[in-house]
């Protein structure tokens, strides 16, 4: 019983941060903290897929030297380093129209700069 | 010219993803020819659609497996199970594919003369190529992770059109709210997908079709799929972020924004029809499509009455008419596995909602495209502050006429000629839908109509005497648009045959696209 908690661990924390994500995102009306909710998010799926990909007694499929046994078909390792570097632009891109709202309205709470409401 | 066939699916994406990073070297050196080489690629891309449509309607699905030694080869030797990115072309997606075509002609010939006023356009055309070629991807990959990527690509690019004017403080609020609903649905389409891989160890639609249990966890990820696809195209829980986006951004992109949900919305159907296909329960999920549908219809054309911003009018309407491709669509999909019910009006309901796909692409695309066009010339988007604009507006207000009376569904134009298959097939699955969308289509009529009255008609406004028509390239983008709806209304059974019955026929044989990819296996 234990043991499948502690494997299962990863999943949890996971589906944790995942929540904790969706709360800062429904709840909170800073704009930082709405982009810091789109990070914690991605973070929670990214952990999520690397998790998938552990195989117990799997090597990691790098050829040189490599030791007898069954190798990891890494293709969930290639997901997420796709999904890290677009989750990068994203917060990029996001942060930089958080500077164009408080350039504009002089405020980073969403309800003051919510002029478009209807 | 076979070999630029057999090519031509990632040739489509891959020349605008190329131009796009050159314009901005072009663009320095000389801005025609950045213009010309735009227009150039775009049209040579739309050749290449129109080429491969025509070989996909007459010959079958066309695949294209990247990295292999031959682009058919989908299965490498030694393997049971599609490793490569393949993309995978069938009815639907050209059809798609024809709607992304014309819609981003438009949008370009538009933006020549609509963005020429403004700062940084080498780097608004290459956001706008990516936005092109990323919305291409959507609807040509044959790979879930695939979409999720170029569902990336288009958001990204999308969003930093809508703020790309970044004196107006509304066009950052509408690109932060794009960006944030865009990354939270592709996030959870991710999700989705990391949820399918566990159990089958496959990425590909074809195959993943091929082996679906329609297990526990197959469930939750079709609702996470569900409910981040209809937030991407703005069905009704999730439609508050389209009218603050659609109306503040350059009237081209939106335009493009349109082409890109209806992208979304092709995803939708691939998710149920393709990949779930008959292993879902289709009462049951076909109706929480049909009640998200007439929720869309019900909520955007009351949204849409008390709006006195023009563009914002549009949006709303936008929802109302995705609501009436999402009741085609769930009717379809509540009928699938009875095959008399299938064939007597299941299919005609599918053929409705993908005929109104394109339509709807056409004329709300007018429809933003005229109310660019007011904006261009007096500055204000609001319907009160206009008046007697068509004394001297007049091929403006012509064009406005047009595409309201074709989204309102009127006889002579392309908007009749989807809602009445749309009407006639769910009237014998449930009457009441029918009357529901008829209703909802008037309320769009006199939505239009006051709108129409209160900016052209009356008397000339005196601070407007001197407004004069938009210029010649605006015009010109429209009349593409508006001759398009009036071919589609006059001769809507030949559209309906050339392109329409195909890609239905697409969508309901799930078999054949599962075994463009499985079937090869020895």
């Amino acid at each position: 019983m234990t043991g499948t908690l502690i494997g299962n661990f990863p999943f949890v924390a996971a589906v944790v941060l995942m929540g904790i994500a969706l709360y800062i995102l429904i709840f909170r009306r800073n704009l930082i903290k709405i982009v810091m909710g789109i990070t914690i998010l991605s973070s929670s799926v990214n952990l999520f897929l690397v998790t998938l990909g552990y195989r117990t007694g799997g090597i990691a499929p790098i050829y040189t030297d490599a030791p007898e046994g069954p190798m990891v078909l890494p293709v969930v390792q290639a997901l997420t380093l796709t999904s890290i570097v677009i989750a990068v632009a994203t917060s990029a891109l996001i942060l930089s129209l958080v500077i164009r709202i408080y350039r504009h309205t002089g405020s980073l709470d969403s309800k003051k700069s919510r002029r478009m409401k209807g | 010219m076979a070999t630029l066939i057999g090519h031509s699916s990632i040739l489509i994406i891959a020349i605008p993803l190329l131009i796009a990073f050159l314009t901005p070297l072009i663009g320095m050196a000389n801005k025609k020819a950045r213009n010309v080489v735009v227009i150039g690629s775009l049209v040579f891309v739309a050749f290449l659609v129109f080429a491969l449509a025509k070989d996909v309607i007459l010959n079958g699905i066309h695949t294209y497996t990247l990295g292999a030694t031959s682009s058919n080869l989908t299965i490498p030797e030694g393997t049971m199970m599609p490793v490569r990115i393949i993309l995978e072309v069938d009815g639907v997606s050209v059809f798609m594919g024809i709607i992304v075509t014309i819609v981003s002609l438009v949008a370009v010939i538009y933006s020549l003369s609509a963005m020429k006023g403004e700062t940084g356009q080498n780097r608004f055309y290459t956001l706008l190529l990516l936005l092109i070629a990323g919305t291409f991807g959507m609807v040509f990959t044959g790979d879930l992770f695939n979409l999720f990527v170029f569902l990336e690509i288009a958001s990204i690019s999308g969003a930093a059109l809508i703020a790309f004017r970044t004196r107006f403080a509304d066009s950052q609020e509408g690109g932060f709210k794009y960006i944030v609903v865009s990354a939270i649905a592709s996030l959870m389409v991710l999700f989705a997908i990391g949820l399918l891989y566990a159990q089958y160890n496959l990425l590909n639609i074809g195959a993943l079709a091929a082996a679906i249990q329609y297990t526990m966890l197959d469930r939750i990820a079709l609702v996470i799929l569900i409910s981040a696809f209809v937030m991407k195209l703005g069905g009704v829980p999730m439609h508050m972020w389209l009218s603050d986006t659609y109306s503040v951004a350059p009237v081209s992109i939106t335009v493009l924004l349109i082409a890109a949900s209806q992208a979304s919305m092709y995803a939708l159907m691939r998710i149920c029809f393709t990949l779930y296909g008959i292993t879902l329960d289709l009462a049951v999920v076909g109706w929480i499509i049909i009640a998200i549908g007439i929720l869309s219809m019900f909520i955007g054309v009351t949204m849409a009455v008390r709006q006195t911003d023009i563009t914002r009018l549009i949006a709303y309407n936008c929802v109302c008419e995705a609501g009436f491709m999402l009741v085609g669509l769930g009717v379809g999909l509540a009928v699938l596995d009875d095959r008399t019910a299938l064939r007597t009006y299941g299919t005609t309901a599918i053929s409705g909602a993908i005929f109104h796909v394109i339509n709807h692409a056409l004329f709300e695309g007018l429809l933003f495209l005229v109310a660019g066009a007011i904006f261009y010339r007096i500055g204000t988007r609001d319907i009160n502050r206009m008046g007697g604009l068509g004394h001297t507006m007049k091929f403006t207000a012509a064009f406005f006429l047009l595409g309201a009376l074709a989204s309102s569904g009127l006889p002579p134009f392309n908007g009749f000629a989807s809602k009445i298959l749309i009407y006639e097939s769910v009237y014998q699955f449930n009457p009441i839908l029918t009357i529901i969308g008829i209703l909802v289509s008037i309320i769009t009529l006199a939505v239009f109509v006051k709108a129409f009255f209160s900016a052209f008609t009356g008397a000339l406004l005196p601070k407007y005497e001197d407004i004069k028509e938009v210029p010649k390239a605006m015009i010109a983008a429209m009349t593409i648009f508006a001759v398009i709806i009036i071919i589609f209304g006059l001769f809507p059974g030949l559209i309906v045959d050339w392109i329409v019955r195909p890609a239905t026929d697409a969508l309901v044989g799930q078999t054949s696209y599962i075994n463009a990819i499985v079937g090869i296996v020895p």
